[in-house]
């Protein structure tokens, strides 16, 4: 009958398909294999890790359907560029596969163009109205995404190949978060993309991809950044694999909202407000991303607490690095009681959620280039 | 409220002074930095420890005031909140609802929409009256519990923080129970007074142990002193270990260490702390927070640079130590400041190599490890006069290959902030320092003069009538003169004063070239005077003879009486320990768990309620949430829409 029908959203186990189950097995037999494979090298942090990532990630999938069809692409994409390696770096310039497609390097440049390609074709679709152009923009963002992730998963197991002790995750320095942050950004707009159905706004949050996907360029080919480089000791911890990530999901959801102010700015004062969705849900998109970024960020600054705790022997030293991130906190938490205690809305909070990424930007570039700390990664 | 946000703000500007100024360095550093007035206005306000002054503690102090007195109000409407349905709400009340909706029914739908809201995950309670039922529904009542959790998450924060703070101790301080020592002595003479016991609540300290000793004290540097903690045990330092990647960087810092009883010495526990995974015993966490030198013999040939002899003298001495030197009838102190096994230097293309070792160590992501190479030991050592004056130096072992020529390199500095500016000392044929020192001494010895400028006429003017060969030999005498009193400066001085400017060039280009050649046989004479054979006419002699002769120049400048040559070394490492107690780290860890609950309920579970009045033939329908969202209007929306389904079929 009619009630069970309209069920808006029956319990989440209800409304799953075969190919739900199909994902989550396949995670899960894929975790079971690399345990039997593996487990007598792992410790109970990379047991933990291994199944947690399993269990995430079917839940991820289930409840974000595109998600399923992103992580099996990587999955193969990354395990064939894996196993065309042989254990032999070499074979990065010899295998045509990996040197014009799969290498890190490479996977990495790809993501490069296909953001800026993205943005640009976003942009097209924005200013001709095109729904084509922008579903374009789309696809070309999830490949990009897709690159990206592909990119750094080999990356990781080319540290490996240079020496043993070398291989580490590759969240370690500015080069590869600047990748991570490109990743967790354009994952959270494609998100909301979904969520509301609109493409619009990609507009104006691929830019903000692209600025990072420029640094990423001027540092590789000005610098030379994206050499491999093996761990200080004060990195060498389990702290940072999560640390880093929790850190750039807030970033990532920072920038993000603030882009969205810009949006809201223009289609506020009536510039482009015809192309652009209403303001409610420009708001409201605001309001999740400084939510989500908040959140994230307060896993993070403690897990930072917690890591400092055991490198430096405090969890908290007002470091300059940790300082700022107390400001953006502060920040965002100032944000939020205005809008929840106080009930205010509209153009003030887009202009202090713009004000807010360059807080952001200053915890997280400013800080290493300008001032001194024991935060170790990332001088320029 | 907005008395909370100005807090925030406060608190965020001075934080941000906190990150912009350097926090707890020395203060003569402060002093230089921004002169003596500007200096004690800041030491005023007290920004060299922005958050530990007063001012800053009490502004923390008042934002957990004003939270908990916050929660105080709130609490008890919040927690009636959660549990009321709100089920006193009239007709009336329900129609001026902004999201309101009726429909028209016949029949009784009630148990239809009992099942729709269990069905929709509501809680409800119903309220009969007369012939009308209300039905009073809510979900995600918990959001309220988020605002109790974050907030009372932020006082347990800020009572932990408060708890590791060394408030007690500034109270001690200000009643003048404690106080701070600001000499340099040893410190077992350090007095009660700046003592603290080892069951003092909470402490950070730091000690650097030398290898094979040990401490039982851990010193705590505040403002332009320094207290002296008393451990509950000792702790021996055995060896201090850093491991390298091929490439040159750092992979591990590690100290052996033995805990030891301190009355009796016998050993508790022995342990090897790295970065990142310390020690915790008896409540006291141990950290590895740095290394330096403990203390390495040295062992070192001294080269006079005012008397000028071809053979040196022997120096020993160790870091951290001082020797006296004797240079005419000056006395000299030679204070050993550092040693470092080895300096991976970056020697690829760069025209200045940058000899701050520092720089280039510390895993840099950035550094080009392709020119990276380990250019062997080095050592620090101050030189001070009877006035107090004293230069820096820091000089390599090992030569140095630059641009196909062995060196030995130099660096001095006149203050600690400068960069060392590096001095090469060309090694001779024989790959040794003693050809350019004789030569030196010959080029520097006056009673030589006449004799090389006579061999240098010769050489250039042989034949030539005796007027020009007298006239020659005069000028290289001057020449030699000058140069001995202070290098090309004077030469120059001399020719811009003497000689009309059209001629200047010239005039350089000749004297330049009498110096050349004259020094050669400068060489030759200090050759035999040694009992060597003479120099070789070759490429490499010659420029051997123009380096020296810049080297020469250059030691005008150099300001010691003495060039120190290390020759063998016996390394004794220390590693820099940091010790805490912090009982509040547990009330912090746990507050930082509940404000992560705390905020993840707030944003993630959404509140709502929703009335439905059911009358004879009409259903008044009515939501209202705490959070006025775009979800919340469509959920309205949503229901508006499954309700006229429901109650059209019923
Ligand atoms: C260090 C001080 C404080 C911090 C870090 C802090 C943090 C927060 C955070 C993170 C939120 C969550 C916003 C949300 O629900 O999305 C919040 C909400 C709130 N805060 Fe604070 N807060 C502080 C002090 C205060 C004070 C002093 C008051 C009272 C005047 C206050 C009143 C509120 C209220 C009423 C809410 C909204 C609760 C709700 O609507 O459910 N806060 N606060």
């Amino acid at each position: 009958m009619l009630l069970t029908q309209t069920m808006p959203r029956p319990a989440l186990i209800r409304q799953l398909d075969v190919f739900d189950w199909l994902f989550a097995a396949l995670l899960w037999g894929g975790a079971i294999y690399a345990f039997n494979l593996y487990g007598a090298h792992m410790d109970s942090y990379e047991k933990g890790f291994l199944f947690g990532f399993a269990a995430i990630f079917s839940a991820l999938g289930w409840a974000w359907k595109p998600i399923r069809l992103l992580l099996l692409t990587v999955a193969i994409f990354s395990l064939l560029g894996i196993a065309d390696y042989h254990g032999n770096l070499a074979r990065a310039q010899s295998s045509f596969f990996l040197k014009y497609f799969l290498a890190s390097q490479t996977a990495i440049m790809w993501m490069s163009v296909l953001f800026v390609l993205a943005t640009l074709t976003y942009w097209i679709g924005f200013a001709a109205r095109s729904e084509f152009a922008e579903k374009v923009g789309s696809a070309l963002t999830w490949s990009a995404l897709t690159m990206g992730i592909i990119g750094l998963l080999v990356r990781w197991y080319e540290s490996y190949l240079i020496s043993p002790d070398v291989g580490h995750i590759p969240i370690s320095n500015l080069y590869e978060v600047f990748i991570l942050f490109s990743i967790i950004t354009a994952l959270l707009y494609l998100y909301y993309e979904n969520r509301y159905a609109n493409r619009q706004m990609g507009a104006f949050v691929l830019p903000v991809i692209s600025a990072a996907v420029g640094f990423l360029l001027w540092y590789t080919f000005d610098r030379q950044a994206q050499n491999i480089q093996p761990l200080v000791p004060a990195l060498q911890s389990y702290w940072m694999k999560i640390h880093v990530p929790a850190n750039f999901i807030g970033y990532g959801s920072f920038s993000l909202a603030a882009m969205v102010g810009v949006a809201y700015l223009l289609a506020d004062k009536g510039i482009l407000a015809s192309r652009l969705p209403k303001l409610e849900v420009l708001d409201d998109v605001m309001y999740k991303s400084i939510a989500v970024g908040f959140g994230f960020f307060t896993v993070a600054t403690i897990l930072g607490a917690l890591w400092a705790a055991e490198a430096w022997g405090g969890y908290w030293s007002w470091d300059p690095k940790e300082t700022w991130a107390l400001i953006v906190w502060l920040n965002y938490a100032a944000w939020l009681h205005i809008r929840l205690v106080k009930g205010l809305r509209g153009p003030l909070l887009a202009w202090w959620a713009v004000v807010g990424l360059f807080v952001t930007i200053f915890a997280f570039l400013g800080v290493n280039m300008f001032l001194s700390g024991l935060h170790s990664y990332g001088t320029l | 409220m907005r008395f909370a946000i100005s807090l925030f703000t406060v608190l965020a500007i001075a934080s941000i002074i906190g990150t912009v100024l350097k926090q707890n360095e020395p203060y003569a550093d402060y002093i230089i930095q921004f002169g003596q007035y500007w200096f004690t206005v800041f030491a005023w306000l007290g920004l060299y420890d922005v958050y530990r002054t007063p001012w800053f503690v009490i502004i923390l102090a008042f934002l957990v005031l004003s939270t908990s007195t916050c929660i105080y109000r709130n609490m008890p409407s919040m927690l009636r909140e959660i549990r009321s349905y709100r089920e006193q709400a009239t007709e009336q009340s329900l129609r001026h609802f902004h999201h309101y909706a009726e429909f028209a029914t016949h029949g009784n739908p009630l148990n239809l929409l009992m099942r729709y809201l269990d069905a929709q995950g509501y809680r409800y309670k119903q309220v009969h009256n007369n012939d009308t039922v209300l039905l009073a529904a809510k979900r995600g009542s918990a959001n309220r519990l988020g605002y109790l959790f974050t907030h009372s998450a932020i006082v347990l924060i800020c009572i932990g923080g408060l708890l590791d703070s060394n408030l007690p101790l500034k109270i001690e301080q200000a009643f003048g129970i404690k106080r701070l020592e600001t000499r340099d002595i040893p410190e077992s003479q350090v007095p009660a007074v700046s003592r603290l016991s080892p069951d003092n609540l909470s402490f950070r300290g730091n000690v650097t142990i030398p290898e094979g000793t040990s401490a039982d004290v851990v010193f705590l540097n505040i403002a332009d002193g320094y207290m002296v903690q008393d451990l509950p045990f000792r702790i021996a330092l055995n060896k201090f270990h850093i491991e390298h990647y091929s490439t040159g960087q750092p992979k591990a810092f590690a100290s052996d260490i033995v805990i030891l009883d301190k009355t009796t010495g016998l050993p508790l526990l022995a342990h090897t702390i790295t970065v990142n995974h310390p020690l915790t015993y008896d409540g006291i966490a141990i950290y590895q927070a740095s290394f330096g030198d403990g203390g390495t013999h040295l062992n070192m040939d001294g080269w006079n640079l005012f008397a000028h002899s071809g053979t040196p003298f022997p120096v020993t001495g160790a870091v951290h130590d001082k020797t006296e030197l004797a240079a005419g009838n000056t006395r000299y102190t030679i204070e050993f400041t550092d040693f470092r096994p080895f300096n991976i230097e970056n020697l690829g293309g760069n025209d200045t190599p940058q000899h701050d070792t520092r720089a280039v160590l510390g895993g840099n992501a950035v550094a080009d490890k392709k020119n990276l190479h380990n250019v062997g030991p080095s050592f620090q050592y101050k030189i001070r006069d009877p006035e107090g004056q004293a230069h820096e130096y820091s000089n390599y072992m090992l030569p140095i290959l630059i641009d196909g020529r062995w060196y030995l390199l130099s660096g001095m500095r006149d203050a600690p902030n400068e960069a060392f500016r590096y001095i090469r000392f060309p090694l001779d044929p024989e790959r040794t320092l003693a050809g350019f020192m004789r030569l030196r001494g010959a080029m520097l010895d006056p009673a030589l003069f006449p004799e090389i400028a006579q061999r240098f006429t010769r050489s250039v003017l042989h034949g030539s009538d005796v007027d020009a060969q007298a006239k020659l030999a005069d000028s290289t005498v001057k020449v030699l003169e000058m140069f001995s009193k202070g290098g090309y400066k004077t030469l120059s001085n001399f020719i811009e004063t003497k000689i009309p400017a059209a001629q200047r060039d010239e005039a350089a280009q000749t004297y330049l070239k009498i110096l050349e050649l004259s020094a050669f046989e400068a060489y030759g004479i200090a050759q035999q005077q040694a009992h060597l054979p003479p120099p070789k006419q070759d490429d490499e002699t010659g420029w051997f003879i123009r380096d020296s002769l810049n080297t020469i120049n250059d030691i005008f400048f150099y300001g010691a009486p003495v060039y120190l040559q290390l020759a063998t070394y016996d390394e004794v490492q220390a590693s820099g320990l940091q010790l805490t107690r912090s009982p509040g780290e547990f009330i912090v860890f746990g507050g930082s768990g509940l404000l992560v609950l705390g905020v993840f309920t707030m944003f993630f579970v959404r509140e709502r309620r929703l009335w439905l009045l059911i009358k004879p033939n009409q259903v008044l329908f009515a939501m209202s949430s705490n959070r006025k969202t775009l979800d919340f209007e469509n959920e309205f929306l949503l229901r508006k829409q499954h309700l006229a389904e429901i109650l059209k079929e019923n």
